[in-house]
């Protein structure tokens, strides 16, 4: 059970390796907290990680998860519930960013990372709200992207995978709120992780730490959206509403 | 029979909802009901007056008695009331009050089921002289997991009747008590106050001087600060003698018929009206209000429940809610009672007053709250900054002090904590979980301290 404050006791990262899925996870621990599960897809890079996030009263599961695997997401959840009760908060974390080079010389790559940051979140954000509305409550954060907000031609597919992603997180939490469960999309812009290592960082870059302290302070206000930073919401309204003509000349790499 | 509705419910203090099926039961239906339930489980539900997750129960079922003062039905040589389950203390006292008797333990407000007083086993201001709730129930009925209904009270399954009192509906549900009733001579309480500056004065005049009253409270200003910490307004008293009256109440001296004034309206901002600001100027007018010493005669309304004049004002905390902080330390422990309260003032939180009593000796019920020692009870809007933490600091020194928390007030303490504060909870449980091997009934607030076996409600849910 969440705590009035919104404090969860049991917390479950999909995506167990993410840079800002660990920084939510490690803003969302509090005394309240006695289990983390990461679900990853390598479990001994799980493994390390897991040491960084158990303390004397956390403990930390790792658990194999494959976001591009559909079918094994609801066996994934039930498992989750059967070893450690409800599911009280759920960070949606796994995704590829990839190249569009790649992607236009081998769309079988495209439909891989379609397959996992779209597929594979509406396969276990489904199998999520399954047991929310089982148990009656529950929190899923689902890091969305500013990407999906106006797609760019430079990363298209990652865009449209985001863009699909984000409304289907939208709809799911307009389906879960009479029910008592909250779902918060978050849209990054820019931000330092291992996702964008090298990469020349876009204005307005910022880290997963700020991310994930946004996330939480809106997640306690019971918001359905945050964007990070927030001067991004206003940008991406105007973006939104550029003529096609317009946008596609704009130099934004 | 009634249909099941999906909602979301949560307490008083409206902080944590969760959604799941409620229902308004007759006292014939109520077994083949509760025989429905999924594997979330059943749970009674009062009026919501805990203020935290105490009465919903996520994904399973929350079921309402109802009740009226048709089934209310008093002895007056004995003063013994049978009462239904889902009966309000409001509609009991209209019913009692005149033909001279009230009800042996009453809290802030009358909107509480008799059920609910019994499974908080709740308290009044007279608890260092009368005890709590359950120390006046002379037997209930109580519909089992097996669908069974069992006659229980302190001479017969005395095990299973204190189980029940303070067991937080997990037990069963209550369907009928037999309470024993105070006579009284007037429905007016002749009240004593008195103004103190600062905490070392108010907590010397309780130690002194509270025995010579029933009821007994004291409401302090905890935005004050230095040395105006603790400032406070005592206030104690009895019931009035027909020879307290002036000839014109004397006429009628059993009159009563409370009403509510006003009532808050559901569109208050989201963050709420009550702020350090708006607080700070309430609680400095409340306190200028009284002087040095008063003696007065006051109705039952105004003494024991002055907050039903205004109704729903939990709504004035706005959209996030509010929590409810309320613990017990034992008598000597007068230094964490004070470090609480300078921490609480120092932390700027918008607290209303917070009430202070004094405990009397407990009773055998393993999960009663009250014990021996000082209580402290406060509302805090759920957005303070840092409250959180504040809280889980407040929970150790409360604990390194050997007090405890109170089950229809907590909505945010860890497991850890709970069992420190109830080393019997395990002899608890034991009774518990033979009535109900297939853990039947659950709470929010059980799965979250877990009151009832984790095992089995884990590969159920
Ligand atoms: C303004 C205010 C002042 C208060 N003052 C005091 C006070 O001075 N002293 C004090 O002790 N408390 C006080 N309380 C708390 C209140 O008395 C308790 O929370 C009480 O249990 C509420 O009763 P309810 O009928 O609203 O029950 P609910 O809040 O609906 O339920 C509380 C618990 O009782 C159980 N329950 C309810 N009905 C039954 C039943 N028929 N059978 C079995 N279990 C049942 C529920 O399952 C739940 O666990 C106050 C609350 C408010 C809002
Ligand atoms: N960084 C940014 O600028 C930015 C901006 C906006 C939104 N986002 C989004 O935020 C989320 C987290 O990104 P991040 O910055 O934290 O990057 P990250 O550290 O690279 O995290 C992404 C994680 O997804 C995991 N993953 C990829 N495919 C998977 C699969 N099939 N099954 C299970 N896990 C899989 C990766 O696991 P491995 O470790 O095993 O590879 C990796 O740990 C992503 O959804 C991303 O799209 C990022």
């Amino acid at each position: 059970m969440n705590n009035a404050f919104g404090e969860a006791q049991h917390i479950v990262l999909l995506g167990g390796n993410s840079e800002i899925g660990l920084a939510v996870v490690r803003a969302l621990i509090s005394p309240a907290t006695q289990t983390v599960t990461l679900g990853c897809r390598s479990l001994d890079k799980g493994a390390i990680v897991a040491a960084t996030v158990a303390s004397d009263t956390v403990t930390v599961d790792v658990v194999h998860f494959d976001a591009a695997d559909s079918a094994g997401h609801q066996p994934f959840i039930d498992a989750e519930v059967a070893k450690h009760g409800d599911l009280d908060a759920v960070v949606m974390a796994f995704g590829v960013l990839g190249e569009q080079s790649d992607f236009d010389s081998d769309p079988v790559v495209a439909a891989d990372a379609v397959t996992t940051n779209y597929v594979g979140a509406v396969s276990s954000g489904l199998a999520v709200a399954k047991q929310f509305r089982r148990q009656g409550h529950g929190v899923l954060v689902v890091l969305s992207s500013v990407a999906g907000e106006r797609v760019r031609s430079a990363n298209f597919v990652y865009g449209s995978s985001k863009a699909g992603l984000d409304a289907f997180a939208q709809g799911l939490g307009d389906t879960l709120a009479p029910l008592g469960a909250q779902v918060l999309v978050v849209r990054p812009g820019f931000v330092h992780s291992a996702m964008t290592k090298g990469m020349k960082p876009a204005p307005f870059s910022t880290t997963p730490d700020v991310v994930a302290a946004r996330t939480v302070k809106a997640l306690r206000a019971g918001k359905h959206t945050v964007w990070v930073p927030g001067t991004l919401r206003f940008v991406f309204g105007i973006f939104r509403h550029l003529p096609r003509a317009v946008w596609r000349r704009l130099p934004l790499g | 029979m009634a249909v099941l509705m999906r909602r979301a419910m949560s307490g008083w203090g409206r902080t944590n909802p969760s959604s799941c099926e409620v229902i308004d039961v007759d006292r014939a239906d109520i077994a083949a009901v509760v025989a429905q339930a999924s594997s979330r489980g059943a749970l009674a539900r009062g009026l919501g007056r805990s203020y935290g997750d105490s009465a919903q129960n996520g994904g399973g079922l929350l079921v309402r008695l109802g009740g009226t003062a048709a089934d209310i039905f008093l002895d007056p040589d004995t003063g013994v009331v049978r009462v239904g389950g889902g009966v309000s203390l409001d509609d009991l006292l209209r019913v009692v009050v005149p033909r001279g008797w009230f009800i042996p333990v009453s809290p802030g407000t009358r909107s509480v089921t008799i059920g609910g007083a019994v499974a908080s086993d709740i308290h009044g201001k007279n608890h260092h002289v009368d005890g709590s709730f359950g120390n006046h129930v002379v037997s209930l009925t109580l519909l089992l997991a097996d669908g069974s209904t069992m006659v229980v009270g302190p001479q017969q399954h005395a095990e299973i009747f204190w189980a029940t009192v303070g067991g937080m509906g997990l037990t069963g549900i209550i369907l009928e008590a037999n309470v024993r009733l105070l006579a009284i001579e007037t429905s007016r309480c002749a009240v004593e106050t008195t103004r103190h500056d600062n905490l070392d004065s108010l907590l010397t005049e309780m130690s002194d001087g509270d025995e010579h009253y029933r009821y007994s409270v004291s409401w302090i200003d905890l935005i004050a600060k230095g040395r105006h910490l603790g400032r406070s307004v005592l206030s104690r008293g009895d019931h009035a003698k027909l020879s307290d009256l002036d000839a014109r109440a004397a006429g009628d001296p059993l009159r009563y018929g409370p009403r509510q004034r006003i009532s808050v309206p559901p569109l208050v901002p989201t963050p709420g009206v009550l702020n350090h600001a708006s607080v700070a100027l309430f609680n400095e007018g409340w306190f200028r209000h009284y002087p040095a010493r008063r003696a007065s005669v006051e109705g039952i309304g105004a003494f024991f429940h002055p907050l039903d004049g205004v109704g729903a004002w939990n709504r004035l905390y706005g959209r996030l809610g509010f929590v409810q902080y309320q613990f017990v330390v034992p008598f000597g422990e007068e230094t964490a009672l004070r470090d609480v309260i300078e921490r609480l003032s120092a932390s700027g939180a918008a607290s209303f007053l917070a009430v202070l009593k004094r405990f009397g000796v407990g009773n055998p019920a393993p999960l009663s709250f009250p014990s021996p020692g000082w209580t402290l009870a406060l509302d805090i809007p759920a957005r303070s900054k840092g409250l959180a933490s504040l809280l889980h600091d407040l929970d150790r020194v409360v604990l390194d002090a050997g007090g405890r928390h109170y089950l229809a007030k907590d909505s945010h303490t860890t497991p850890a904590a709970f069992r420190r504060g109830y080393p019997r909870l395990a002899e608890w449980q034991t009774i518990r979980d033979r009535l109900d091997p297939g853990r039947l009934w659950c709470s929010d607030q059980a799965r979250r301290l877990e009151l009832v076996d984790q095992a089995i409600i884990r590969s159920s849910s």
